[in-house]
C-alpha cells in the first residue's frame, strides 16, 4: 500500500499523550488511519472520544492475514460530527490474543464486537455479553478466517439440528 | 415491580418471531415483560445469513456487485451506489457526470420506493390498513422506471464500477418527470391520513425515544438520528456522486420518537422529489463509462467508502491485495447498527408498543444478517 504521511493538530495531540505507542500515522487515497499497540486502542478511542470529539465509533472489524505472526488486524472506524472527519484506527493482534472491549466507551460496540467474535474468533475481554451473533451459538468454527473454505459448514450441528447429512 | 405471586408469575418471557408479521422478516424478540412493561428485548439474528462478506472473497469485483443488492433488497440501488464509489475509490477513478446524475436519480428514487415501502408496513402494524394500498401504488410507478431502465424492479445492479451499463432510456426524462409532478400531491395524500390521525399520534408521540446522545452512543445514523434533532447526512457532510450540486434541506425534528421518524421519512420524500426534479433538467451529455479496463486490478490498498442509504450510514471497507478479487469486504450495515437501540427503545414502554418501535427503526434483515 502506498501511503503518504498524515500530519496535523491531531497528530500532534496523540503523539504527545500515546508517544511510541502509536507506530503510525499514515493515509491512503486521502483517508486517515493509524497503527497502534493493541494495549492503547481502547485508550486512544476514549481520549479521542473526550478530548477530540470524535463521538460516533462508525464500525469494528477484522482483517486474517494466517501467514502473519500477529495474524489480525482490527480495524476501528471513527467519526466526529463536530470535525466532519473519519479515521480508521488499525492494530495487529496475534491469535489467540484478547483485545480489551471498547463497549464502555461506545455501547455500540457490543454488536460489532460480536460479529468479529462470531466471524473470526477474536475474543474480547470484559465484554459483558460475548456470544456469537450471526450464527447458532453451538455453531463450531469461524467463517471468515482465510483457512476455512467457502463450501466449510458445521456439518455436525446440520445433522444434529436439521437431521440431514449436509447443508451443500 | 408487580408484587410477588406464588406461581412467581411476576416477571414473563415472550418470544415474538421469528416467524411475525410486524418483524419485517425473520427477526426474533425475546422479550421480559413485567405485566404490560418490557424489562428487556433481546434480539436473536443471523435467520438471514447468507455470508455475504466470504462469497465476496471468491469472486472478482465485478461478480460481487450484483450480490450487495440482496442486502438491503428494497433499497438495492443504494447498495450498489455504495459498492461502486467504493472500488471505485480504491481504483483511484470517478464515475463520469452524465452518469453521476443518473445515479443520483436512481437513488432518489430508491430513497422514495425504500421509505414509502416502510410508511405502508409500518402503518399497517400499528393498525393503520389504506396507506400500505396507497403507497404500493405509487411505489410501483418507481419500479416501472426501473424495470424500463435496466429490466429489474427489485434487485436492480443498476450501476457498474466506473459509471453505468445502461445510458438513459428513450422517453426517461418525460416518465420520471410525470412521476414527480404526480407524486407531490400524494404525499400530501398520506400526510392526511395519518399526521393528525388522533389514534397515529396516540400511537407514536413519546415511543420508543432516543435521544441525540443515545444515537451517538448507539452508533444509530438515518432518518433514527434526525428525529432526535441532529442535522446530519452524509449527502451534505460528505457529498459524493454530485450532491453538492443540488439544493435540498436535511428534515429534522427534536423529540427522537416514533412520531417524528415518521415525519423526518415523509419530508425525506419530498426532499427526495426535489433533488430528482433538479437532476433530471440537467443531465450533462458525455460518455457513461470512465476508462476501466476489462480486468479490474486496484492496487493494493484499502478504503472505507460510505453513502447515505436510505436506513442510514451504509459503508463498505475493502482491502485490495491487488488481484482480482477483494481480500476483504466488510459491509457496515445501517439496520444490523440501528437494530442495536432497540433495547434501549423498548425498555420500559408497553409490549404493545414493540411493534411501532421496531417499525420506526426501518429495517431489513437481509442487511442485518447479511
Amino acid at each position: 500500500m502506498q501511503t503518504e504521511p498524515w500530519e496535523d493538530d491531531l497528530t500532534e495531540l496523540l503523539r504527545r499523550h500515546f508517544g511510541n505507542r502509536i507506530l503510525e500515522f499514515a493515509s491512503y487515497r486521502g483517508q486517515k488511519f493509524l497503527i497502534a499497540q493493541p494495549e492503547a486502542v481502547v485508550p486512544i478511542i476514549e481520549f479521542l472520544k473526550l478530548e477530540a470529539q470524535f463521538d460516533y465509533l462508525v464500525d469494528i472489524t477484522a482483517v486474517d492475514y494466517p501467514q502473519r505472526s500477529e495474524r489480525f488486524d482490527l480495524v476501528y472506524i471513527l467519526y466526529s460530527f463536530a470535525r466532519n472527519e473519519r479515521i480508521r484506527i488499525k492494530t495487529r493482534i496475534p491469535e489467540g490474543y484478547k483485545p480489551e472491549s471498547a463497549v464502555r466507551v461506545h455501547p455500540t460496540a457490543n454488536w460489532l464486537e460480536r460479529e468479529v467474535y462470531d466471524m473470526f474468533g477474536i475474543e474480547f475481554a470484559n465484554h459483558p455479553d460475548l456470544r456469537r451473533i450471526l450464527l447458532p451459538e453451538d455453531w463450531q468454527g469461524h467463517p471468515l478466517r482465510k483457512d476455512t473454505d467457502i463450501l466449510a459448514m458445521d456439518n455436525e450441528w446440520v445433522r444434529r439440528h436439521l437431521g440431514i447429512e449436509s447443508g451443500q | 415491580m408487580a408484587e410477588r405471586t406464588y406461581l412467581g408469575a411476576d416477571e414473563l418471557i415472550l418470544n415474538m418471531g421469528p416467524q411475525h408479521p410486524s418483524t419485517h422478516g425473520v427477526l426474533r424478540v425475546v422479550l421480559k415483560l413485567d405485566g404490560e412493561r418490557i424489562l428487556r428485548a433481546d434480539c436473536v439474528i443471523g435467520y438471514l445469513h447468507r455470508g455475504i462478506e466470504k462469497i465476496a472473497e471468491y469472486r472478482t469485483y465485478q461478480m460481487f456487485a450484483p450480490y450487495v443488492d440482496r442486502m438491503d433488497y428494497v433499497a438495492a440501488v443504494s447498495n450498489g451506489l455504495g459498492y461502486c464509489l467504493a472500488v471505485e475509490k480504491l481504483l483511484g477513478i470517478e464515475a463520469p457526470p452524465r452518469a453521476q446524475v443518473v445515479r443520483v436519480i436512481m437513488t432518489e428514487l430508491n430513497r422514495i420506493a425504500s421509505h414509502l415501502l416502510w410508511l405502508g408496513t409500518h402503518a399497517l402494524d400499528i393498525g393503520a390498513v389504506t396507506p400500505l394500498f396507497y403507497v404500493m401504488r405509487e411505489r410501483e410507478e418507481i419500479l416501472n422506471i426501473f424495470e424500463a431502465y435496466c429490466g429489474a424492479r427489485l434487485t436492480t445492479h443498476a450501476f457498474r464500477i466506473g459509471g453505468l451499463q445502461y445510458d438513459v432510456y428513450e422517453g426517461m426524462e418525460q416518465q420520471v418527470k410525470r412521476f414527480c409532478k404526480m407524486f407531490r400531491p400524494k404525499i400530501d395524500e398520506y400526510e392526511e391520513l395519518l399526521t393528525e390521525n388522533r389514534i397515529w399520534k396516540d400511537r407514536t408521540i413519546g415511543v420508543g425515544v432516543l435521544t441525540a446522545e443515545d444515537c451517538k452512543a448507539y452508533g444509530v445514523t438515518g432518518p433514527l438520528l434526525r428525529a432526535a434533532g441532529v442535522k446530519w447526512d452524509i449527502r451534505k457532510a460528505q457529498p459524493y456522486s454530485g450532491y453538492d450540486r443540488y439544493e435540498f434541506e436535511i428534515p429534522t425534528r427534536p423529540n427522537g420518537d416514533t412520531y417524528d421518524r415518521y415525519l423526518v421519512r415523509i419530508q425525506e420524500m419530498r426532499q427526495s422529489v426535489r433533488i430528482i426534479e433538479q437532476a433530471i433538467e440537467d443531465i450533462p451529455e458525455g460518455p457513461i463509462m470512465a476508462k476501466v479496463g476489462k480486468v479490474i486490478k486496484p492496487p493494493p490498498g484499502e478504503v472505507y467508502v460510505s453513502i447515505e442509504a436510505p436506513k442510514g450510514e451504509l459503508g463498505y471497507y475493502i482491502v485490495s491485495d491487488g488481484s482480482t478479487q477483494p481480500y476483504r469486504v466488510r459491509v457496515r450495515p445501517p439496520s444490523f447498527v440501528n437494530l442495536q437501540a432497540l433495547d434501549k427503545m423498548a425498555r420500559g414502554g408497553l409490549v404493545a408498543d414493540i411493534v411501532a418501535i421496531i417499525g420506526s427503526i426501518d429495517i431489513v434483515l437481509g442487511e442485518v444478517d447479511r
